[in-house]
């Protein structure tokens, strides 16, 4: 038999890394479009209660590649029994926003219908996002250095690691190294090795094929690996910071090669731990009557992300939980998040029991204080005066005090909020809260860069 | 896979491809690569080993690995129409899998060298595909990789509003009756006053990729059935030991399982080939691989006698529930061909390029009993939008009445 009728091929395949790499693209698209949600989803009342490490599925339109399609939902279609199928019988349920049809296996992904594509993520992972650009404002070094911050440092280069780290400058350096040593390298340039040429696959490119004096094909490049791990190893190249080995025109592709599997370096990364200063944070929140459902969520929700992100964020922060009503009393957290309280309102009091705690446990040379307070506004007329003067009290002791007011409708009491404009701090911000959205864009205020640069 | 079995799998191919050769199969030659799951799965999310990046590949291949990893699905064999026409053997299959994956592709091999839908596919598409992602790597780097992506973005949202007619040296296609171009992305490519040269450039490799995979869109049914009938009737030919046997019937059973809310195209291929072959004789079916598509196949050839010895029926979505509302051959025929009818996309032609005067687009969608998913048109216009950088209206029926949808670069009206 003609034995070239066929070949079996075993091909070094470990630089096909196409796929990896452009699901890094995908899941970094998905990231972005999740931030761009971010408003809506820190707000989700399914993520507030604190619930472990719960998954969440986040409905992402952008992610579908859209084309023009059939409309197919309630078409008829072409099934297929086991015998004596009738018509009329039932054979599946649409699934929750499953529009593929009863058909399981592979295929269901691909059929046009839902239209929006889900990502799943875990309440870890989009609490990385929310709090991607949140830190404590106005941080001062204090004497007590129990706070510190994690962070990550790329120092060490290693031989083995996740392909996302790699890095492309070292591992250049490691094949024209080992190559170089080999004396496999032809030429002064010490990059290309070999050319693109058409040899490799017939001539199909005759431009490509017109100068390829030198080419060394390397072992085992003569073929479909060969050709695969040219491609991914261009889009390697591309975007290295070595702009030497690209080639910005030119008839052929100069192209270094081939990289084996022992030139490769990653970047790893250390955990350093930088000595921070230690803070206390204040969680103030108005739980009279007047504060309704809407409000106490709006206010939770907040409370929930700030607690989540100082704990991420800081080690040893620490939180107290004040409520108020008329009076106002330090309640432990799970107290704070769930158990509602009724009555009328006076925030005085909350500033006063403010005071009193930093008074008595964080002398201010020592520790950096914050104090954030939420409240529908609606407080005795005869109170503001007073609540103005010990928030005012209350600036001079903490690095930054931030007051979120709940307020959805238009005609609801300003004279809260207006007698504590007057305040004319840098330290002090306000924030108004008409809808749940806003909650992402309160957190980003109070912790955000622009505070922290003022 | 050791030496030993590596060296039976050497002996395996070349007594399949005698014995296909002495069942008269004329396949390309063929060059089997064996890899690990990931190539073999980034190939199946590409198309191609050499094709350009995408992060739409990269959730394509995510999807498939993630599946394989969990046990879920596997893909048996991949197989390229290409001359010589590569096929791929996963690292981690049995010997006996090996096998029978390689008759299977002998049978698809023959039928991209002899199906009338391939005539005009560039057999040398593994090495243009290189090319063409060889060049949009350049542009990545020319003109930033958001901007390159952005646009194939935009490029792929029409790709398959192809002429296949193209690949039979018609440049232009074929002009339709009332005078529309159906080559709508090559029509774009070529006439858009707005389009720099590499953004058109990549129009057109997007184009030349689609022209190459469209006969496999049209052949699903025919091409999956011929080589499931081709490694039946090899493999049983070989000297297999009983246990192979066992396994052989397992694996065969996995691949040609009919499922119940969808056609699985090797089940009903293999039937109605096998049907055909008993009335007819081997020789009938060598001729119907030569001509037929699997439109025209159905046509032809689905009889109520197989409809209901494979209980095929039409079934709809009511409520919440998937009921079955008929089992007449005549329906279900027109539901399968409608399916398979221009890859089963809407079929869009280009009536003007000039509308108002002011250069604006005009695409009509021939309505054929099922509407447009209006929130597609609502994302995919303003793409359209991108490319031509004027005024873009679509035609099409809605509720049965003609609707125009416009999108002036702002919003959408209609």
């Amino acid at each position: 038999m003609d034995k070239r009728l066929f070949v079996i091929a075993r091909d070094d395949w470990s630089l096909h890394r196409k796929g990896e790499i452009d699901q890094e693209r995908h899941k970094r698209k998905v990231k972005e479009a999740i931030r761009e949600n971010l408003a809506d989803l820190v707000s989700e009342e399914s993520i507030i209660m604190p619930q472990g490490d719960k998954v969440i599925k986040v409905p992402i339109r952008s992610l579908d590649e859209p084309k023009f399609r059939y409309n197919t939902q309630d078409k008829p279609q072409v099934g297929q029994g086991q015998g004596g199928t009738q018509v009329g019988d039932i054979i599946g349920r649409a699934g929750e926003g499953d529009a593929a049809g009863p058909g399981k296996g592979r295929e269901a992904g691909d059929q046009p219908g839902a239209d929006y594509y889900e990502a799943e993520l875990t309440i870890d992972e989009l609490a990385e996002l929310v709090f991607e650009d949140l830190k404590l404002p106005k941080l001062k070094p204090k004497a007590a250095p129990d706070l510190t911050v994690e962070d990550v440092r790329f120092e060490d280069v290693r031989k083995q690691g996740m392909i996302s780290n790699v890095d492309k400058k070292r591992t250049l350096f490691e094949a024209i190294k080992r190559q170089a040593l080999s004396g496999g390298l032809p030429g002064a340039a010490g990059a290309a090795a070999w050319l693109e040429s058409g040899d490799d696959y017939g001539g199909y490119d005759a431009d490509a094929g017109s100068g390829n004096a030198g080419a060394v094909p390397a072992p085992g490049t003569n073929d479909l690996a060969g050709t695969a791990a040219r491609l991914g190893l261009t889009l390697g190249l591309h975007s290295a910071e070595s702009a030497g080995y690209i080639p910005d025109s030119g008839a052929s592709v100069p192209v270094l090669g081939p990289i084996i599997g022992d030139d490769l370096r990653f970047k790893t990364w250390e955990d350093i731990r930088k000595p921070q200063s230690s803070a206390v944070v204040l969680a103030m929140m108005d739980t009279s009557g007047s504060m309704g459902s809407f409000e106490k969520y709006v206010a939770r929700s907040f409370f929930f992300w700030m607690v989540r992100f100082l704990r991420t964020k800081y080690e040893n922060v620490q939180i107290r939980f004040l409520s108020h009503c008329t009076e106002a009393k330090e309640v432990d957290e799970d107290s704070f998040f769930r158990k509602g309280e009724s009555g009328g309102t006076k925030c005085s009091s909350v500033y006063e029991l403010a005071l009193a705690i930093l008074d008595a446990d964080y002398p201010p040379g020592q520790f950096n204080a914050y104090a954030f307070h939420f409240s529908d506004g609606d407080n005795l007329d005869s109170d503001n005066p007073v609540t103005v003067k010990l928030a005012g009290d209350l600036l001079e002791k903490v690095n930054m005090l931030g007051y979120g007011e709940i307020r959805q409708h238009i005609y609801g009491s300003k004279r809260l909020w207006e007698s504590l404009a007057s305040l004319n701090s840098p330290a002090f911000v306000q924030a108004i809260l008409k809808e749940k959205e806003d909650v992402f864009k309160t957190l980003k205020a109070f912790f955000g860069d622009e505070v922290a640069a003022s | 896979m050791i030496d030993q079995e590596a060296e039976q799998l050497e002996e395996a191919a070349e007594r399949l491809t005698e014995l296909a050769l002495e069942n008269g199969l004329d396949f390309f030659p063929m060059r089997y690569q064996v890899c690990p799951a990931e190539v073999l799965y980034s190939i199946g999310a590409y198309g191609m080993p050499t094709r350009f990046t995408h992060w739409s590949f990269g959730k394509a291949y995510q999807r498939m690995k993630t599946e394989y990893d969990h046990g879920l699905s596997k893909i048996y064999e991949l197989v390229i129409n290409s001359d010589p026409c590569y096929a791929f053997l996963l690292d981690s299959n049995t010997l006996l899998q090996n096998k029978l994956i390689v008759a299977h592709v002998l049978g698809h091999s023959d039928f991209f060298k002899n199906n009338a839908m391939f005539a005009g596919t560039d057999r040398q598409m593994v090495e243009r595909m290189a090319v063409f992602a060889d060049r949009i790597e350049r542009f990545s780097h020319e003109y930033g990789s958001d901007e390159v992506e952005a646009f194939l973005d935009a490029g792929i949202a029409i790709q398959e509003h192809v002429d296949p007619f193209v690949r039979f040296g018609r440049a232009e296609g074929f002009r339709e009756a009332d005078g529309g171009v159906k080559d709508v992305i090559g029509y774009i490519a070529g006439h858009s006053r707005y389009l720099e040269e590499w953004q058109r450039e990549i129009l057109y490799m997007l184009r030349a990729e689609m022209l190459y995979f469209w006969p496999q869109m049209e052949t699903k049914i025919m091409n999956e059935g011929w080589a499931s009938y081709w490694h039946l009737k090899l493999v049983r030919e070989l000297d297999l030991s009983d246990s192979e046997i066992v396994e052989f019937a397992k694996m065969n059973a996995g691949v040609i399982q009919p499922s119940p809310g969808r056609i699985n195209p090797y089940y009903l291929g293999l039937m109605m080939l096998r049907h055909i072959e008993k009335k007819e004789g081997l020789k009938a079916l060598f001729e119907i691989r030569e001509t037929e598509s699997d439109v025209s196949f159905i046509r032809n050839y689905l009889t109520k006698e197989l409809a209901e010895e494979m209980d095929l029926f039409v079934f709809k979505q009511e409520e919440r529930v998937y009921k079955v509302t008929a089992k007449d051959v005549a329906e279900i025929k027109d539901n399968l061909i409608r399916s398979r009818t221009n890859g089963g996309f809407p079929y869009l032609t280009v009536k003007d390029d000039d509308l108002h005067g002011r250069g604006e687009l005009l695409l009509d969608n021939r309505y054929e009993g099922l509407e447009l998913d209006r929130k597609y048109v609502e994302r995919t216009l303003p793409l359209v939008h991108r490319l031509w950088g004027r005024n873009v209206h679509l035609r099409t029926v809605v509720d049965g009445q003609e609707k125009t949808y416009v999108y002036d670069g702002k919003q959408l009206a209609g």
